[in-house]
């Protein structure tokens, strides 16, 4: 790892080739981090790579670029462990995403254990991906679903209200780590420790944390913990789920197909051991080596110089926007993670994103697939910028002064 | 510094999204359409009072980007006294012109729309009203959505 006072964080930018480019005739400001991050050329070159001299379908040959082909897979299962902290390569699941982690999850997991009454805990500011499956669930087995609190628009979890909802029929507490939409930092371990000693399962999802931050899936003391590659450098189309191991080895298949199984007769099958029964179907190959390349790449940055890094950029930017006149900021003033939402006053967010875009500066407005939270907020929709280790503090200042100037064009 | 968006938020625009006319509730209204975008939040009530085929009186109310609301503002403006094939043929002309740029025939204030056309993901704000005020004519009680407008 890199130590953080040599690291020259706007020289990273020329690993980054899509970075530089302009934008109706301006330099690309790119502000959309938390919905999908740009990709280094390691990670490119390792995909080309991949596909120029090692593309073979795995497991299953035995031939020269078969053989290439499965132990970079597995390879990159095992760069995944490392990642997290797992114990284990045989704990970590491939999936698309965070979301298929958390409907693998829901849906063998939750079929297995959850009954009708049973109760499903989640936070007021879970991203659709860690509601709809649990709604989905909840239809299938009469479970209810309940929710810990958000506090107004400082957005942290009101946790006064936790003893109460930790009640006896709750199986499995699910919460996002850092909330898209606020910035949020939740105390994960803190939540899980309280969970775990009353029996309760925990998944986290680190959509918004695993390249952000360290993640030592240990220490949170969760039984479940979701990523996807495409945030944190690596590709579309591939993510991870970590489970316990003895949690994973409980649990029924998510789907069937090859890959997946030991032997198959007419009327039954054998399953394979966690992670393989997960993967049915020949797997996004090219993902996993891409998402290695990631993982190298933030690793060698060192992702606790790029959660300061990423704090830094985003309590600089809350200041500075705080001073803009009928400005609402939404999310914690203090220890928020790498973005900052907001809304001028009498201005929708999407005429503010349009106006940005024309100055150069990719930012996101809408609800931020997190409806319910908006709706609890009194609004319908915010704008967001998000940062990355790439992002400087000029470009903040010049998305400030965009900001400025937005609120001029719209009047006082 | 937006230079450029002048085509979009033209300064009748901008006046009728700051100062929406007719924007109220209608008790006495014959018609009533709504107008939803889920992924904006866009939200959009229609009320018409028609005399047969005419349109007498026409208003809205709800919330939304500057585009949808100076839309729906300027529409009620064109469409008070006009007939249902009035606002039927126009409605086809707002179409082409907000999704390709293509002005055919007369659309009075309307043009102002025209450079929505360079602006993909906004065509859906411009021409949601439009939708509702179809929905209304028809006398569709469901909800209207732009959401899968294809541009």
């Amino acid at each position: 790892m890199t130590d953080a006072k040599t690291i020259d964080w706007a020289a990273l930018r020329k690993d980054f080739p899509i970075l530089d480019q302009q934008v109706h005739g301006k330099p690309l400001i790119y502000f959309d981090n938390a919905a999908t991050s740009q990709k280094p050329r390691a990670v490119i070159e390792a995909l080309e790579h991949y596909y120029e001299r090692d593309n073979a379908n795995v497991h299953r040959g035995i031939h020269e670029l078969s053989n290439r082909a499965t132990s970079a897979y597995e390879a990159a299962r095992a760069r995944a462990a490392k990642f997290i902290h797992a114990r284990s390569a045989e704990e970590i699941v491939f999936t698309r995403g965070t979301t298929e982690g958390i409907n693998l999850v829901a849906s063998s997991w939750g079929a297995k254990n959850l009954r009708s009454g049973d109760v499903i805990l989640l936070t007021e500011m879970e991203h659709h991906s860690n509601l709809v499956p649990w709604q989905l669930l909840a239809q299938r087995t009469g479970a209810k679903i309940t929710y810990v609190p958000v506090t107004g628009d400082e957005g942290i979890l009101d946790l006064s209200k936790l003893d109460s909802l930790l009640t006896k029929q709750v199986k499995i507490f699910s919460m996002v780590h850092i909330s898209n939409s606020l910035g949020t930092v939740n105390p994960v371990a803190d939540l899980c420790a309280r969970a775990r000693k009353l029996g309760i399962a925990t998944l986290v999802d680190g959509a918004q944390s695993a390249g952000h931050m360290p993640v030592d899936v240990q220490a949170i003391g969760c039984d479940f913990f979701v990523f996807s590659g495409h945030k944190i450098c690596g590709p579309t189309g591939i993510g991870v789920l970590w489970g316990r191991q003895e949690l994973l080895d409980a649990m029924p298949p998510y789907q069937g197909g090859g890959e997946m199984i030991l032997s198959v007769e007419y009327q039954k099958t054998e399953f394979k051991k966690a992670p393989h029964r997960f993967e049915a179907g020949t797997p996004d190959i090219s993902g996993p080596i891409g998402l290695h390349a990631a993982m190298d790449y933030l690793d060698n940055l060192g992702r606790e110089n790029i959660w300061k890094h990423d704090q830094e950029l985003a309590h600089y930017a809350y200041e500075k926007l705080a001073a803009i006149k009928d400005i609402r900021l939404f999310g914690p003033k203090q220890n928020r993670g790498g973005l900052v939402s907001f809304l001028l006053k009498d201005v929708h967010a999407h005429d503010v994103v349009t106006l940005a875009d024309q100055a150069g500066v990719a930012l996101r407005g809408g609800h931020h697939c997190t409806q319910p939270l908006m709706h609890k907020l009194g609004v319908e929709s915010t704008a967001r910028a998000s940062f990355y280790f790439y992002n400087t503090k000029a470009e903040v200042d010049r998305f400030v002064e965009v900001v400025k100037e937005i609120r001029k064009f719209f009047g006082q | 510094m937006f230079d450029e968006l002048n085509d979009l938020y033209q300064q009748v625009i901008l006046d009728h999204c700051k100062q929406p006319r007719n924007f109220h509730e209608m008790p006495a209204a014959t018609r009533f359409a709504q107008g939803h975008n889920p992924l904006c939040g866009d939200q959009l009530k229609l009320f018409l009072a028609l005399d047969g085929d005419r349109i007498t009186d026409i208003s809205f109310v709800g919330s939304g980007c500057c585009i949808s609301k100076a839309s729906a503002s300027l529409l009620t403006e064109f469409a008070r006294g006009k007939t249902k094939a009035d606002v039927e043929t126009m409605f086809e002309r707002v179409h082409e012109m907000v999704t390709t740029g293509n002005v055919q025939g007369d659309v009075g204030k309307l043009a102002v729309f025209a450079g929505v056309h360079k602006f993909p993901a906004r065509v859906k704000c411009a021409i949601l009203a439009w939708h509702a005020a179809m929905a209304a004519l028809k006398g569709d009680a469901q909800p209207v959505t732009t959401e899968n407008e294809q541009t």
